[in-house]
């Protein structure tokens, strides 16, 4: 039985302004099942304003076996972050 | 009407006190019967699913029959009452304290009471009596998920497989016999009502009707006249199960007195 229902990975928005987070995974046959097994299994503690399930299988993920090409050359690039910039003292709130 | 609004007015008033303990039993005695299922349910989702219905109706059985101890004014609580009553005094309708049978069997006995909790919650919220409209408005959020999320259960297995749909269909015909005794209107139920306190029962009827055909219908399931009613939970005169059911949930703090942890 606990086979043949469908993975669904779940996201949940903690507070409004924030954006959804992966918070894990449930077993439903369907989406609106999977809502509410999302709501009871991971927001029993006021975890969330608002909730995402997507089917684990929709989902497209990198392959680890690539994590050195795709994401090692990075490493060296550190003018790609915004760090070089005088930034004014009257400026407030960066 | 205008002396039953305030919340402290009904000390040793005997219908408001019988009838907050009817809705007090109905949530404690199914919350103890759902809770049966912790760890046993057919996938660990839906044993969560369960365990946050049967605790929401735990909740609402703590604040319903704390407020019955009040109005009863022999300073009884919520705990005293569930605790250390007997079958006999127990008002509780009889479909709460049917056994779970299979996973079908237990989604029609949650769907037939929450849709009627939901429309009965809905008029209590409006209540004259101010305690009580601010219980029920805090319930039926409860009740309005637990109403929504039998019935997606009922939908499924009544149009699900061959197996899923015989299960339905034999965990209603199981409880059909205790639907009546929802609707249900005695003397206390009309007093109640007059006062404004709570709706009278038998007019939630048709509402109950309409939302059990639409169920029904996505259910593709047959819907069929109701058998004879069998009635007397209201009055202590219950089922052989609930015997049972309270010998378990009692147990421990009649054994051990003051017991805590």
């Amino acid at each position: 039985m606990s086979n043949e229902w469908p993975l669904w990975e779940v996201f949940i928005r903690t507070k409004g302004g924030l954006s959804h987070r992966h918070a894990g995974s449930v077993r439903a046959p369907d989406a609106e099942l999977a809502l509410r097994h999302a709501r009871d299994t991971y927001t029993r503690r006021l975890e969330g304003v608002s909730l995402w399930v997507v089917p684990s299988a929709q989902i497209v993920a990198s392959d680890p076996h690539q994590a050195g090409p795709l994401f090692e050359p990075a490493e060296s690039k550190i003018y790609r972050h915004p760090t070089f910039y005088h930034v004014p003292d009257n400026v407030k709130h960066i | 009407m205008t002396t039953a609004s305030s919340s402290t007015g009904h000390r040793s008033d005997p219908a408001l006190f019988d009838y907050l303990l009817r809705l007090g039993d109905d949530s404690l005695i199914l919350a103890q019967r759902l809770s049966e299922w912790c760890g046993h349910a057919p996938m660990i989702e839906v044993d969560l699913s369960i365990s946050n219905v049967a605790l929401d109706l735990v909740g609402q059985a703590t604040l319903l029959l704390d407020y019955a101890g009040e109005v009863e004014g022999k300073g009884r609580d919520g705990d005293k009452l569930a605790f250390h009553r007997d079958a006999l005094r127990f008002r509780n309708c009889l479909l709460v304290e049917q056994p779970n049978g299979d996973f079908g069997q237990t989604m029609a006995r949650q769907y037939l009471f929450s849709t009627c909790q939901r429309l009965l919650f809905r008029g209590l919220a409006q209540s004259t009596d101010a305690r009580l409209a601010g219980i029920a408005a805090k319930a039926l959020k409860e009740i309005e998920y637990h109403a929504d999320w039998s019935a997606e259960w009922v939908v499924r297995l009544g149009d699900g497989t061959p197996e899923s749909r015989e299960r339905m269909i034999n965990g209603f015909a199981w409880m059909w016999r205790f639907v009546d005794e929802l609707f249900q209107v005695d003397e206390i139920d009309a007093a109640i009502a007059k006062a404004g306190i709570a709706p009278a029962r038998d007019s939630l009827r048709a509402a109950f009707n309409a939302e059990l055909k639409k169920t029904f219908e996505a259910a593709t399931l047959p819907l069929a006249p109701l058998p004879a009613a069998i009635l007397g939970g209201r009055k202590g005169h219950h089922s052989e199960h609930l015997g049972h059911l309270l010998a378990a949930m009692q147990f421990l703090p009649r054994a051990y007195p003051g017991a805590t942890w």
